[in-house]
């Protein structure tokens, strides 16, 4: 195991948070911070607006659409905050928590409980209520189609169809899930140190384990034909491009380190992946030849947030600590 | 098992409070939230409109009880106490320890293995104790009728005998006998509409298990017990100079164990791991304190059904007798084959 030789550590420069980033995104060209304390703060350290959220609450869950901010809090308040600071709120669920988020054109999904909600871009608000509690929301690229992750498997449902959602079966917990960019699978991570997949066209299963453990965080290649997974001491990569996805194939490892990764963000343009470790350590890892780059020297916490802008030339990172920092790839 | 460095300082405190149905858990909480005691806790309650005081920090709960896949028969967990837990962490710091309220018909079970079995979980807290309030009144009767009702008992570290105004003296030392004859380990308190001293219910360390070295009932070193069959009572009083009733309950009992000297790791691990494995559905809690030779340190662990943790914890005093204490609290347990087992670990 070595660590990596190059580095872009000079590049990095420091964003204030102070309270644990629970999730970052670009608003246009400015840098944003989701904080527990319930603040967004948007724009580069010395310029930053601090913007309430959520006043007394904490921030759980963030999602991202377009050049909006979408939070859920713990008072229960789905927030839309755009570049200039400006907030909306979504949804109100009073006294309940906004367990899982999920936003895309125009369109934001939300969970409290087994109640989970679809607003699309024109307001009209669609409601279902799971088998049990709602952990993990993501949209189908195609159409206004849900994946919900809950106890047992996962649902896809239509919100504006009266048919009955798909039921996608598997025994166990399913946290967070997400769909392939091609709409053809659907992926959840499980309490079991796992994941699991299905193939949409058959609900054909696949297992993905083997993870030390939890996944938390997922992310595809821009092409769509690679998954990588947080949960072990290495970003796991699972390879989608076939038909049959990854059964019977193995991961690829990027960045082994004995320090458990936290965090991937896979660039939007080139196949290599940003990393973050529960060290707090960051770095950058090309899929072909797993070289690596090093963003973020080990320290302060664990990294809980990592977020591109749209080209790919800057990267936030956050940790739990508190600290953050935005790394500008040299030209 | 595993065994890691204690970093227990900085992790949440959780309390498990259970009751049978009535039994006054909804009191409690209500002090719990509004005496001025100095410190702020978030709880996890199972349902919202009981508690009476206005609190960010109260959480609904939904009881959702799930399998492991684990291959391991009884391993049920709570899955929205591990939500909720990694939802409150966001908060850390602005609160000093964490309440959760089952319903009075929970099995105390998958509330203390969410404990074990979540790696985030454990990280962020550790189990302070179970305190299970009971009805001085009618908890003789829920003991023969509600398997729930036996459990919390045997689950508790500590028992808030309530509403002890409404019993005479002798049936006040019936229930207790009862509960002794279940659990002789747990914390008794009496209490009338559950006015125990807070600091007797919150941030106990009893998954420490410091007492357990110091406990030893002194009615298990007594022959003559009564015996509580269900179908012929002949119960009766037999009038010992400290006036405790004894109880032997045919369905639940607590086997304790001790060993002067060191205990061979070796042996002992194997020992313990197989025991709860074959036995793990019998066996609600155990507990214990091991001197391990050439060992500094004293090992504790504890365990709920087939889950066990344990880690070193502080040195052993200089004048401090090396021994080793297991107790187990369960149903169809062989305090023999038990004994035997463990002095055969003896180093």
């Amino acid at each position: 195991m070595t660590e990596p030789t190059a580095s872009l550590t000079a590049h990095l420069r420091p964003l204030d948070a102070g309270e644990h980033v629970v999730g970052a995104a670009f608003l246009g060209d400015e840098p944003a911070l989701a904080l527990a304390n319930g603040e967004v703060r948007i724009g580069e350290a010395g310029g930053q607006k601090r913007v309430a959220a959520h006043p007394e609450g904490a921030i759980l869950t963030v999602a991202r659409d377009g050049g909006a901010l979408l939070t859920g809090g713990d008072d229960g308040r789905v927030a839309q905050i755009s570049a200039d600071g400006r907030v909306v709120t979504i949804a109100d669920e009073k006294g309940r928590w906004i367990d899982a988020l999920a936003a895309r054109g125009g369109a934001v999904a939300w969970s409290a409980g087994r109640q989970a909600h679809a607003r699309d871009a024109t307001g009209a608000v669609k409601s279902f209520v799971a088998p049990s509690t709602v952990r993990g929301l993501a949209f189908l690229p195609k159409g206004y189609r849900l994946a919900l992750a809950h106890y047992n498997g996962a649902s896809l449902w239509f919100p504006n169809a009266a048919a009955e959602p798909t039921a996608l079966e598997w025994k166990g917990s399913h946290l967070d899930v997400t769909a392939s960019p091609d709409g053809r699978f659907v992926v959840t991570s499980m309490q079991e140190n796992a994941l699991h997949g299905w193939r949409v066209a058959d609900s054909r299963n696949m297992r993905m384990t083997g993870y030390p453990g939890k996944t938390r965080a997922l992310a595809w290649s821009h092409d769509g034909h690679w998954l990588a997974t947080s949960g072990a001491d290495a970003c796991i990569v699972w390879p989608f491009k076939d038909k049959d996805g990854p059964m019977g194939k193995g991961p690829r490892e990027c960045g082994v380190r004995s320090a458990r990764v936290t965090q991937v963000a896979f660039h939007p343009r080139a196949l290599v992946v940003a990393i973050g470790y529960s060290d707090g350590m960051a770095l950058l890892c090309r899929l072909v030849d797993a070289a690596e780059i090093l963003v973020r020297q080990p320290g302060d916490g664990a990294v809980t947030a990592l977020a591109w802008d749209s080209t790919g030339a800057r990267l936030i990172v956050g940790l739990d600590s508190g600290a953050a920092a935005l790394l500008t790839l040299p030209a | 098992m595993t065994a890691t460095t204690d970093a227990s300082n900085e992790k949440i405190p959780v309390t498990v409070l259970t009751g049978y149905l009535g039994a006054g858990k909804t009191t409690l909480l209500n002090r719990i939230l509004s005496e001025p005691h100095g410190r702020k806790y978030a709880v996890i309650v199972n349902e919202f409109g009981e508690i009476g005081i206005d609190n960010e920090l109260v959480v609904g709960a939904d009881e959702e009880v799930f399998e492991m896949n684990n291959g391991c028969i009884c391993c049920t967990v709570r899955g929205d106490l591990i939500r909720i837990i990694e939802g409150l962490m966001k908060r850390k710091g602005k609160f000093d320890g964490i309440i959760v309220e089952t319903t009075g018909l929970a099995d105390p079970a998958p509330v203390a293995q969410t404990f074990f079995v979540d790696e985030d979980v454990r990280e962020a807290a550790r189990l302070d104790a179970v305190v299970t309030v009971a009805d001085a009144k009618w908890l003789s009767q829920r003991l023969r009728d509600a398997p729930e009702a036996k459990n919390q008992i045997a689950f508790a570290d500590v028992v808030i005998l309530n509403k002890t105004d409404l019993v005479s003296a002798a049936e006040l030392r019936e229930v207790e006998a009862r509960i002794r004859g279940i659990n002789p380990y747990a914390t008794l308190h009496r209490a009338e509409r559950c006015d125990v001293a807070i600091a007797e219910v919150l941030e106990r360390r009893a998954f420490d298990l410091d007492r357990i070295l110091e406990i030893e009932p002194a009615f298990l070193e007594i022959d003559d017990h009564d015996h509580d069959h269900d179908h012929h009572h002949h119960d009766h009083d037999h009038g010992h100079s400290h006036g405790l009733k004894h109880y032997h309950d045919e369905d639940m009992q607590s086997i304790s164990a001790r060993l002067a000297g060191d205990l061979d790791p070796d042996k002992f691990m194997p020992w313990i791991s197989r025991l709860t494995q074959e036995r793990g559905p019998d066996i609600l809690r155990c507990k214990g304190i091991v001197a391990f030779k050439g060992d500094p340190k004293r090992f504790v662990f504890q365990g709920v059904h087939m889950m066990l943790d344990g880690e070193p914890q502080r040195e052993w005093k200089a004048g401090e007798t090396r021994e080793s204490k297991v107790v187990f609290i369960g149903r169809n347990l062989d305090e023999a084959t038990i004994r035997a087992g463990l002095l055969a670990c003896a180093a």
